[in-house]
């Protein structure tokens, strides 16, 4: 009896946490998968209906505006902030002297709340008291900007204040990703008489691809789950024009009762999630073991 | 003679690489007057009245200082209905967030210590299905969360939020401990059970006393995580159990009297406050975490 | 007296792969054991498997007469030293000697006694409130051994214990181990994949190969009469020549011929060796192959070498040569005239030959 408590210690140990994460992450995933094939509303029914969720969603011209605008945002979000923050690197990589306190100020907007975030922005951003005002108040009577309040244009708010709080952690990461390439390498390429941007662009750069992968993964994983910054900066609005699948979701649980929607619209955010992550984790987990 | 020296040709390009050096600091300063200027401008607004800020000016510093949006932003602002400022909000993140942290970070060790150092068949399988958790997008777990909560008797309390901020944390804290024990040699467990050490032993005496670095890291990742919630926070909360980002969007957003841009500005420093003191304090664990949990998941 | 460890048919494996096959080892007590083999082979595994770090698949292991198929290694009266020390990086060097005496509840006061006579044994007295961080690689080591002495127990398990020491520090622990365990009289199992280490310490050598055991004996029967050319070539530094040669029986004894390129092949005759078949191959040790001016008795016979390559060593000088389509090393005196692309007169003793079958690599004789 001892000596089988002794040997199972480690896997009563993990067992809690192992148990908690097959329920709530693995069966509430398969539970709102299930949910998502019923014609629940305001409570969720079991009886298996199909696709019928999914119609509805492809047919909800809201879903397809938040749809929509998840690419737009998620791909400017993501191009913009990786060569916002590779930019930086290679810049802050040059032999800078007050490197660590500028290195500091780029990235202090990752601790924030996305909500602080967009209430910052918000207000920056009201064209009544905000940037424009002030613009204005410096004698160029003209100057317009009212993106906040466009619906065509306030998505892309949130484009600039999801890469002003995230573009410094990309360049976190793209920093130590220059400093651990080989320095003999680069000593060679410099003897060899290599310019400079010539070892940037041939040695440094391609040898950071797992870089680029891992901000790439994350920053993709950020846009999807986008939920609190378009609450705080537009609430979605005007109208529905900011809606992203996650306020969307969000909506339908919530307030508007359509537990049904809710489900189906989770379940193609996971997806969307699963067909860039798994590859990705797949590979890592892969050449860990090997 | 003095014509065919090197150093004729090179002086235009030393000249060059001075003009460089000064346009490559410029370009960061620039860049850093774009990073800091939200912060600004949301300190200076709470600094000022109401009227001076009708004037239009973000950036210019308060003709005269005031504290008077703090005071309201602390215990006065309201939040829908009720008018008590950000004050019980702040406490009721204290109160989640710390036992939230304490044992998601204890958990997390004892998972990553069995999984580094205790391997047995299907440890790793274990891990891979832990470490997917932490991708999710949470959207996906919202709806039977709410029921789960509902049928434990915690919907709507802070035991349930803090609940829901150790599940879903733990797949990070797992992996951080994780990667950290799994540099260490197998040896040292090894040779503490040849010296008559079991489990909980040889994790207090000699795992534990070395993972310092590792909790720091851990604390200060989940800390910043649970404090910067919202999702779970407006999902799962009710009137009195919020936590102070759902406040703080409350008194934003609220519909009700005069907007008091100052004191939005000054709630919203208080919310932010608590993260930026340990992003100063202890910033470059917070940079670890944030990679740790990102280059390695 | 029963054996102090004794295993019986033992096997281990992981999932479907063997790693160990079949194993059969017993030591007395003050034995010095030495498992020695190429990476991979088991050796290290057996030795956690006599400490309990990994289960048994099959077969019966024994401490001190007692079984230990089911006994943790805390209660199996052992200690064990590992390549890489192992020395837990929080705790001073007294408290990494101690632990295990701390774990155990021993009194206080027995502890400093103990602790105080192995610090004593070890010379490690001035580093005993240092962290191992602040050790260099040799006094890590002595620590380590601290701890293991400190147990005092039935059978010290050593892991490759040397192996990350400099070469110089390296010999020199070697001989005080081997001092220490002729001053103890104490039970020793030792891996290493350094055959100079098995043959140095060992008084009984394991060599293993891919989980099998090759040869159980003393450090000489390993040498002189190694059991299969594994063995041959794997002990011994330079390895043993091993030349592929024909022969033929007479009244006189058996005559050995190794062919040669662009020359006549050489024939060699050994008396003692009879019945051997047509083809072999021939294991010379390169210190039997010496120059003719040398010339010792025996059974000594002399044949001219073209030389390929000459490596001086100081106390010795390596010539090279090729003979049955091998590299065959001699090893000769400091002062051999012996030059490259010259021939050398170079005798060839057969008295410690070893004859192996080219078909199943066993020995012959």
């Amino acid at each position: 009896m001892i000596k089988w408590l002794e040997d199972n210690t480690p896997k009563m140990v993990l067992a809690p946490s192992f148990i908690a994460v097959l329920i709530f992450v693995y069966g509430f995933i398969a539970w709102t998968a299930w949910v998502s094939l019923t014609r629940s509303r305001l409570l969720p029914k079991y009886e298996i209906e199909g696709f019928i969720q999914y119609d509805r969603l492809f047919a909800s011209p809201r879903w397809d505006t938040a749809f929509t605008n998840l690419f737009i945002f998620g791909i400017l979000f993501i191009v913009i902030a990786m060569i916002l923050g590779l930019l930086l690197a290679i810049l802050l990589d040059q032999n800078i002297r007050t490197e660590g306190a500028l290195r500091t100020i780029y990235l202090y907007p990752m601790a924030l709340s996305m909500i602080v975030t967009g209430t910052a922005w918000k207000w920056i951003l009201n064209p009544g008291l905000g940037l424009e005002a002030t613009v204005r108040g410096w004698g160029y009577e003209n100057f317009t900007f009212d993106w906040l309040v466009n619906p065509d244009m306030a998505i892309y708010t949130i484009v600039i204040a999801a890469i002003w709080q995230s573009s410094g952690f990309v360049m976190a990461l793209f920093l130590a990703g220059l400093r651990s390439v080989d320095g003999e390498i680069i000593k060679a390429a410099q003897v060899d008489g290599i310019p400079t941007w010539r070892v940037y662009t041939a040695i440094i750069i391609p040898s950071m691809a797992p870089i680029f992968l891992s901000a790439f993964i994350v920053l993709s994983h950020l846009a999807i789950k986008s939920f609190d910054l378009v609450i705080a900066l537009t609430g979605g609005g005007p109208g529905y024009a900011t809606d992203l699948p996650a306020t969307y979701m969000y909506a339908m649980a919530f307030s508007r009762g359509d537990i049904g929607q809710a489900a189906s619209s989770a379940m193609i955010m996971m997806m969307v999630v699963f067909t860039i992550v798994v590859p990705y984790l797949y590979s890592e987990l892969r050449s860990k073991d090997g | 003679m003095a014509d065919i020296s090197p150093y004729t040709e090179a002086r235009p390009s030393q000249a060059g690489k001075i003009a460089l050096r000064w346009g490559l600091y410029l370009l960061l300063g620039l860049f850093a007057i774009f990073y800091l200027m939200p912060l600004f401008v949301m300190v200076m607004t709470s600094l000022k009245s109401l009227d001076e800020i009708r004037t239009g000016d973000l950036i210019s510093l308060p003709r005269e200082v005031t504290f008077d949006a703090w005071r309201t932003a602390w215990s006065g602002a309201c939040t829908g209905i009720q008018c008590e400022g950000m004050r019980p909000y702040f406490w009721n993140s204290m109160l989640i967030a710390i036992p939230g942290v304490a044992i998601s970070t204890l958990l997390g060790a004892m998972n990553g210590y069995v999984i580094s150092q205790w391997n047995f068949r299907g440890a790793n399988i274990i891990f891979s299905l832990m470490l997917f958790g932490c991708f999710i997008p949470f959207q996906v777990v919202l709806l039977p969360m709410a029921r789960m909560l509902g049928m434990m008797g915690i919907a709507g309390t802070i035991p349930g939020l803090i609940f829901v901020h150790v599940i879903y944390g733990l797949g990070f804290t797992t992996l951080f401990f994780r990667n950290y024990y799994v540099s260490i040699p197998s040896e040292l467990t090894k040779a503490a059970k040849v010296d008559g050490a079991g489990f909980f032993r040889i994790f207090w005496s000699i795992f534990l006393p070395l993972s310092i670095p590792i909790i720091v890291v851990t604390v200060i990742w989940q800390f910043t995580q649970i404090w910067n919630d919202f999702l779970f926070g407006v999902s799962f909360s009710q009137a009195g159990t919020q936590p102070v980002t759902v406040a703080l969007n409350n008194i934003v957003n609220s519909t009700t009297g005069v907007k008091e841009y100052n004191v939005d500005m000054a709630a919203a420093i208080i919310a932010a406050l608590p993260t930026l003191l340990v992003y100063v304090v202890a910033g470059k664990y917070f940079v670890r975490g944030l990679t740790a949990g990102s280059v390695k998941g | 007296m029963s054996p102090i460890l004794e295993i019986n048919n033992l096997f281990k494996s992981y999932g479907s792969t063997e790693i160990l096959k079949d194993i059969n080892v017993s030591i007395e007590e003050g034995d010095f054991l030495v498992l020695v083999g190429p990476s991979g082979c088991g050796k290290s595994t057996l030795l956690n498997c006599i400490a309990g770090l990994e289960p048994i698949s099959g077969g019966a292991l024994s401490i001190g007469g007692r079984d230990m198929t089911t006994v943790s290694p805390k209660d199996r009266d052992i200690a064990m030293v590992f390549q890489s020390y192992a020395l837990y990086p929080t705790m001073t060097v007294a408290k990494n000697i101690t632990f295990g005496m701390k774990v155990r509840g021993v009194d206080a006061a027995t502890q400093a006694e103990k602790l105080a006579y192995v610090a004593q044994q070890l010379q490690i007295e001035p580093l005993l409130k240092r962290k191992p961080g602040q050790l260099s690689g040799g006094q890590r080591q002595r620590v380590a051994m601290g701890r293991a002495l400190v147990r005092d127990p039935k059978l010290f398990l050593f892991d490759e214990p040397l192996s990350n020491l400099d070469a110089k520090l390296r010999v020199e622990m070697r001989t005080e181990l081997k001092a220490l365990h002729q001053r103890l009289g104490a039970s020793m199992v030792y891996v290493t994949h350094d055959q100079i280490e098995a043959m140095t310490l060992a008084t009984k050598i394991v060599v293993m190969k891919g989980g099998v055991i090759q040869q159980i004996g003393t450090p000489s029967e390993i040498y002189n009469r190694p059991a299969n050319l594994f063995v041959a070539d794997f002990m011994g530094s330079p390895a043993m020549n091993l030349i592929p040669a024909k022969t033929r029986s007479s009244d006189a004894g058996t005559h050995i011929e190794i062919a040669r390129e662009n020359d006549a092949p050489i024939v060699l005759s050994d008396s003692k060796n009879r019945d051997l078949p047509q083809d072999v191959i021939l294991g010379v040790r390169p210190e039997d192959i010496a120059d003719a001016a040398k010339l010792a008795g025996g059974e000594a016979q002399g044949a001219e070498c073209l030389i390929d390559i000459v490596e001086p060593a100081g106390a010795d000088t390596f010539a090279v040569m090729q003979l049955g389509g091998k590299h065959v090393t001699a090893r000769l005196h400091s002062e051999t005239t012996a030059a490259a692309g010259l021939p050398q007169k170079l005798t060839f003793d057969l008295g410690k030959a070893s004859y192996f079958s080219p078909d199943t690599g066993l020995r012959l004789n």
